[in-house]
């Protein structure tokens, strides 16, 4: 049976079971007609049928990050492709392994301006990690083979497969995994060890430790998230986390500071710019997260494990750079710290916990409760209460406004249980990608927290929700505005709401209706309760209206130019007076 | 923004494979996040394995120029990015084509030119020569400077090829 001889399009199909691949998301087209007759001849792997590329791309993601394997796109060449274009660049942004196969005019139509061509490698080319065109029907498996490797190695993301139909019409000759082996891509996993006892020694020494740890701990493996909790036991010191990194420690561990940056907590954001020793593992020191550069952390030692070399020193200087996988970095750092039998310096550190716990208590997260209308935040601790202790549940969001608050009132105990764009922040994500978490795990409970303008920009997949019987729910927060676009512009442009409201807004009740869903909806804060509860125990797909307060704002923010430690708490004060110049021209 | 006290000149040598796209991966990096590239060359050097060299001349702040390296060699086909100015020492070497057209005095001038920055004839009218020049890009500069006046009309350079001195390879 080894070598046989069989068209491109089964190649196709073989080398996806082969990669261990039982669902791909998908969208059939001209180009690909051959690899969708081939499907339809098996039943090894699973089509979930899409209503846009775009869902397509994101349901892989949701796929991927809750299940830490890749995940798998096939779509058609022209829109096909260029409909994944966001999804890609969304899956780059934040490392998620997903590989994408497309569709593509025959070889000999290539550069003829055919129908429905497009440049596809070329398109790709600056949003994947990489991307191929497939010339000849002998190197599919290869290709494919490789493109898993790549996709799923060092630093994750999204590898483009382009397979022009006569390539998959064509005979060709199979090859395993193993025949494909490829030499050329290994990244360095481990580190090297000197670094890693130099490090160990400065986190040793540290009087006001912090760990900022982010998505290479979740990328790096289940593993690596209970080793990170095993090096903050023996230290005992803080830990904060990226909006990537939620969930690589116990929210509810008391070690635990709460999300750091732009929307983080006050103390996370204080003990950033206050430690003397700062363990960055995974992270990239994002801009939503250091806030002004020249301000950010001034006194302290960075160390920086990151598997990319890349991301090392690329906005902020570091002391020592750790290249290595997050897991096995810290699996040395703690063989490193027992063997040398270091000790915390417990003084420095109940001294430097005393301070912390100090800005703990100025509750930077509170809000102005009320009685007659639903604020966002009581929406989600609402919501957060009636999931607690639960593992079986999967958050996703789109983005904006209750992006924000999600990862501030919703609690994560482990990995890959958070789904969000970070990077690219890309409106439209969450609701395909509970589908991808949902197809991915049938029996768990899968919730995209949403807005009302960011549902709308992927609503179509609830006809994919109700063809699979997919129980997602949906629970938007309504406040019938762009709600950060607004906050934004009431801060920084007078308040001059310049195409933030969206009048003409669904029912979404009658909506979900249409779908096949059930549509439930919340107007009272004494309604919330009950809805979530309903939501909760329907058996189908569920969209929550829940309207919430029209013009609240999302705090702490440190506006965009200032520093950690110019984080505003709310309105006292004003957010408008911090900000500078060239705090204007940022994003 | 840019500080060009920091910036210096940086010459890059990158080992990758002979592959459709290569070298579109490499401008388009260099484009898409904002590098300079003064040059580059590009050709296959080693047939059995497939691999070409690129030879990019950039410039940068130190900080800057480790990124355009660490960039570069996450690329999946690039097997070895070599800082050649601050691995040691090594020799760059480009080749120009200059064309000078004219008659009468300028034209013996230009061929005595030529002669002094050995650059040899490879094509002659009796109105026109095409000179080969391979020196350093600050002999190539300061030939063509010196050719301008005489009624230079034309060049073609390589840009920069550069190798480390001494036995080891890239």
């Amino acid at each position: 049976m080894a070598n046989q001889r069989m068209t491109g399009a089964e190649i196709v199909i073989k080398a996806l079971v082969d990669q261990g691949v039982d669902v791909i998301f998908g969208y059939p087209g001209g180009a690909v007609l051959p690899i969708y007759d081939a499907l339809f001849q098996q039943d090894k792997v699973r089509h979930i049928l899409v209503r846009h590329e775009q869902g397509a791309m994101h349901a892989a993601e949701g796929y991927a990050r809750s299940t830490g394997k890749v995940g798998v796109v096939l779509v058609t060449s022209g829109p096909g492709a260029t409909n994944c274009v966001t999804g890609l660049t969304d899956a780059l942004m934040d490392s998620i392994p997903v590989v994408c196969l497309t569709g593509q005019v025959p070889t000999h139509l290539i550069g003829n301006d055919a129908f429905q061509e497009a440049d596809t490698v070329g398109i790709t080319r600056p949003c994947t990690k990489h991307n191929y065109l497939v010339k000849d029907s002998n190197d599919i498996a290869r290709i494919i083979h490789e493109a898993f490797h790549v996709a799923r190695s060092g630093r994750p993301g999204p590898v483009v497969v382009d397979l022009p139909k006569n390539v998959v019409v064509n005979q060709g000759t199979y090859q395993t995994p193993a025949q494909s082996r490829t030499k050329k891509y290994n990244p360095q996993v481990k580190a090297d060890i000197a670094r890693v006892e130099q490090a160990v020694e400065l986190l040793a020494g540290a009087k006001r430790p912090i760990i900022y740890a982010g998505g290479g701990v979740i990328n790096a493996g289940p593993a690596a998230s209970q080793l990170l909790a095993s090096f903050a036991k023996l230290t005992g010191y803080p830990v904060t986390l990226t909006l990537m990194g939620l969930g690589a420690f116990p929210a509810s561990d008391p070690q635990f500071l709460g999300m750091l940056g732009m929307h983080g907590t006050l103390e996370a954001n204080y003990a950033m710019h206050g430690c003397d020793v700062m363990l960055c593992l995974g992270a990239r020191f994002d801009d939503r997260v250091t806030g002004r550069l020249d301000a950010f952390s001034p006194g302290s030692k960075k160390i920086h494990v990151d598997i990319d070399v890349s991301s090392i020193n690329k906005n902020v200087r570091v002391d020592l750079p750790v290249v290595g996988d997050a897991a096995y970095v810290l699996e040395d750092m703690i063989k490193v710290w027992k063997s040398r039998q270091y000790r915390a310096d417990e003084a420095a550190l109940k001294a430097w916990w005393a301070t912390i716990d100090g800005w703990r208590k100025r509750d930077s997260l509170r809000y102005q409760p009320s009685k007659d209308i639903i604020k966002p935040q009581y929406a989600l601790q609402r919501l957060f209460a009636a999931i607690k202790g639960r593992d079986d549940v999967f958050i996703s969001t789109e983005v904006g406004q209750h992006q924000m608050w999600a990862a501030q009132f919703i609690g994560f105990e482990k990995p890959n249980h958070w789904l969000t764009s970070g990077g690219l922040g890309t409106m439209g994500y969450g609701l395909p990608a509970a589908m991808g978490a949902q197809v991915a795990n049938p029996k768990a409970l899968c919730i995209d927290v949403a807005g009302e303008a960011s549902i709308l920009m992927n609503i179509q997949e609830m006809s994919t929700i109700a063809q699979y019987r997919l129980p997602v729910k949906v629970f938007i927060l309504n406040n019938q505005y762009m709600g950060m676009v607004r906050q934004w512009q009431e801060f920084f442009f007078g308040g001059r709401y310049s195409e933030s409201y969206m009048d003409s807004l669904p029912d979404f009740v009658k909506l979900a209706e249409a779908f096949g869903a059930v549509g439930l909806r919340a107007t009272k804060p004494e309604d919330v309760d009950g809805l979530v509860k309903e939501m909760l125990d329907c058996p189908k797909a569920v969209i929550a209206d829940v309207m919430v307060d029209k013009t609240e704002n999302c705090y702490p923010m440190i506006p965009a130019g200032a520093a950690h430690n110019e984080i505003k708490l709310g309105p006292e004060g004003g957010v408008t007076s911090s900000v500078n110049d060239e705090g204007m021209v940022l994003v | 923004m840019s500080n060009p006290v920091n910036e210096r000149r940086h010459t890059i040598a990158v080992l990758v494979d002979n592959e459709p796209g290569v070298l579109a991966r490499v401008i388009g990096l260099f484009s898409g996040r904002g590098y300079n590239i003064d040059s580059l060359t590009v050709a296959e050097v080693s047939a059995e394995k497939t691999q070409s060299r690129i030879t990019v001349v950039t410039r940068g702040t130190p900080m800057v120029i480790e990124q355009i390296k660490a960039q570069l060699g996450r690329l999946v086909p690039v097997h070895k990015v070599s800082d050649l100015t601050i691995e040691g020492p090594h020799v760059e070497r480009e080749l120009a084509l200059l064309k000078v057209a004219g008659t009468g005095e300028k034209r013996v001038e230009a061929l005595r030119i030529a002669d002094v920055f050995r650059a040899r004839a490879v094509d002659s009218t009796t109105a026109s020569f095409v000179f080969e020049v391979t020196g350093t890009s600050d002999k190539v500069d300061a030939l063509i400077s010196l050719m301008m006046p005489l009624g230079l009309v034309d060049v073609s350079r390589t840009g920069v090829v550069a190798i480390a001195r001494g036995p080891k390879p890239l």
